[in-house]
């Protein structure tokens, strides 16, 4: 019989598990550079830029040189990279912000994914080799002021006039949308289709004021999206999609994202929690020899660990072509519960230190708010879940 | 034009470095990285091909898996990597591994050989001067700026007092600062590109180096001891009544550290 005798590695607590051999040399290879990247470029000024609500474009257009901009969409110049990959890249981006992360979901999986999957080849000639190298950026609007896990509800409206479609109506939370060049916008025409539009930037009746006061992703842009008689040509529309299945495939993949981004979040927290509760002096000795701290700091890494389990195992079956939709919505229920956790338990080590922009920890806390309920809330996820176990659907509406 | 860049894989900065007591080495089992000042000099060797055409070699001496971090020059856009490894060239001393590299750079016979200005584990910042020497070939240090002309390179060379602006025919071999440039983030196509890229890892008798001139044998200095440094014990605990910032500046330049 065989036995082994490599001793065991030493433990890495931001790697318990030494899940690392897990990955190939090029994963590894792109995850350490946007670590990198991350580390030098957004660390530095991040809490800045939260607190005044900005993110610079000279960082958006860093991220497009990088190729993270549909790394995992192939064809038309695009770099064709594994699923697994661009997890990785989702999670090293949310360790450094989720609002950076989001701001690259959008553009990738929702706005070029959209148009690789169900746009035209000319649509796609035009957008997509544009869109990776961050010349031209784009939003997805599918979510309403009146109509959120429920899109089926939703009331802009595309009629047709001659060729062209005229588009009424109003998009909510839209990523991007006030920088955006092209916005996907999903509206129900009179024939009852659901239908995806490609409607530009300074197009008459088109505008995209951004939503101000908001205390999560604020390193990130949200906007509104107003259409009022906005009239385009017939090859804006998006040729591939007709019913919900086409928007709700796109937000698919956003989500694909969060259940890596969210490990990052949690990885960053815990990663300050840790060395805060090494230094952190109390009645004589660190918090980290406290056993209310042990535990914390236990339980953190115990999510993390589970976390970056699923995110693995599912991106591997993502590369397979197996993953369903169910196991993406368990995923995200459990990992961004869990980042969660972490954050808040984070919190907690860092005392009033957790609660300034001087350090990571509330500013992750708090994008996690956001990411909790975009890209199908908590609640719609469970309940996807709850009707692939049971068979039953309940939703409301049967 | 042919220019190659001759790099080391050396401990990542996060790794926490340590001496192996028995083998008077560095361990190097932790994750490795590309010598940051070796970035600087991929940097320049791509901005000068991209200017006057060529190509740009990666030529390191080291454990197999340094290829690993020759890959990163790879990914950023060289064009392939040539790796000397071999477990007789293990302990090369500056002498033992100025020969081997001299040796397989005289069968590249490139126009310009490229070196960062020193690794950061040995610090030693004079193996480009030990190659040049042996490759009798002009030699620029410290370089800050560089350009080519014709067949002539002008590099601008840091000192303590200010800059030399120092001419010399190619071939040559130069030393970069880590002023001269910043050096880019490999792109997902770069990286997702480098594993098909030419990556030749060779023994000491493919690159045509004699055995007994590497290594422990061809070293011709003895690591007699190694310690760890000792522990720090030079802290000053001021109170501030006002004047603590003229404290710390006193403090800092009494140690030459401003």
């Amino acid at each position: 019989m065989a036995t082994t005798t490599q001793a065991p590695t030493a433990l890495d607590p931001l790697d318990f598990l030494a899940l690392d051999v897990l990955l190939s040399d090029e994963e590894r290879a792109i995850r350490d550079t946007v670590r990198q990247f991350i580390r030098e470029r957004v660390l530095p000024d991040i809490g800045d830029w939260f607190e005044q609500g900005i993110l610079p474009r000279e960082v958006i257009q860093e991220l497009a040189g990088l190729g993270l901009f549909g790394m995992h969409l192939d064809g038309y110049g695009l770099p064709g990279a594994s699923a697994v990959a661009y997890g990785l890249t989702c999670l090293e981006l949310e360790a450094g912000d989720a609002g950076i992360r989001s701001t690259v979901s959008v553009q990738g999986s929702l706005a070029m994914f959209a148009i690789w999957k169900w746009g035209s080849d000319e649509q796609k000639e035009r957008w997509l080799p544009a869109m990776h190298r961050g010349e031209a950026i784009g939003c997805f609007g599918l979510t309403e002021p009146d109509a959120g896990s429920d899109p089926g509800t939703m009331r802009t409206h595309a009629r047709r006039d001659g060729s062209d479609w005229v588009l009424n109506g109003a998009k909510m939370w839209i990523t991007n949308g006030t920088i955006s060049d092209v916005a996907v916008v999903w509206a129900r025409t009179d024939a009852g289709e659901i239908r995806g539009f490609l409607v530009e930037k300074g197009t008459p009746g088109f505008s995209a004021p951004e939503i101000h006061k908001k205390i999560s992703l604020r390193a990130s842009v949200t906007s509104e999206l107003v259409l009022q008689d906005v009239r385009i040509p017939a090859d804006a529309m998006l040729p591939g999609a007709s019913t919900l299945r086409g928007p709700l495939s796109c937000l698919n993949e956003a989500r694909y994202g969060i259940v890596w981004g969210a490990v990052g979040a949690a990885r960053a927290c815990f990663d300050e929690a840790l060395s805060y509760a090494r230094e952190r002096i109390v009645f004589g000795k660190p918090i980290s020899a406290y056993q209310l701290t042990q535990q914390k700091l236990a339980e953190m890494a115990l999510e993390i660990s589970r976390g970056s389990l699923v995110a693995l195992h599912l991106g591997r079956m993502k590369d397979q072509g197996t993953l369903r939709p169910e196991q993406v919505s368990l995923g995200k229920m459990g990992n961004v519960r869990g980042a969660m956790e972490v954050c808040r338990s984070a919190r907690t080590i860092l005392g009033a230190n957790g609660v300034t922009l001087e350090y990571p920890v509330i500013r992750h806390v708090n994008n996690l708010e956001s990411v909790l309920t975009y890209e199908g809330t908590h609640e719609v996820h469970t309940l996807v879940v709850g009707q692939a176990l049971t068979g039953e659907n309940a939703f409301g509406r049967a | 034009m042919k220019i190659a860049v001759c790099v080391k894989q050396v401990p990542d900065a996060t790794v926490h470095k340590r001496l192996d007591p028995s083998t008077h080495r560095l361990d190097r089992s932790g994750e490795g990285a590309l010598n940051p000042t070796d970035l600087n000099a991929v940097e320049e060797a791509l901005r000068l091909r991209d200017a006057h055409g060529g190509e740009v070699a990666i030529l390191s001496l080291g454990p197999e898996r340094a290829m690993d971090s020759l890959r990163k020059a790879l990914a950023m856009g060289a064009d392939r990597a040539v790796l000397v490894s071999d477990a007789a060239a293990a302990g090369s001393d500056l002498v033992a591994t100025s020969h081997a590299l001299a040796t397989a750079l005289g069968r590249e016979e490139p126009d310009l050989v490229l070196f960062g200005q020193q690794s950061s584990d040995a610090d030693g910042a004079v193996l480009w001067a030990a190659v040049a020497d042996r490759l009798r070939r002009p030699m620029v240090s410290q370089v800050a700026e560089l350009t080519i002309e014709g067949g002539t390179l002008t590099g601008k060379r840091q000192t303590e007092f200010g800059y030399d602006v120092i001419s010399a025919p190619l071939p040559a071999v130069v030393a970069v600062s880590d002023a001269i440039n910043e050096p880019r983030y490999p792109s997902l196509k770069g990286i997702m590109g480098a594993k098909s890229k030419p990556q030749e890892t060779v023994s000491l008798a493919d690159a045509g180096i004699e055995a007994d001139r590497v290594g422990e044998a061809g070293s011709k200095t003895t690591v007699r001891a190694v310690a760890p440094p000792p522990a720090k014990s030079d802290q000053v605990k001021l109170e501030d009544d006002g004047s603590a910032a003229e404290k710390i500046v006193e403090y800092l330049a009494e140690k030459r550290l401003i």
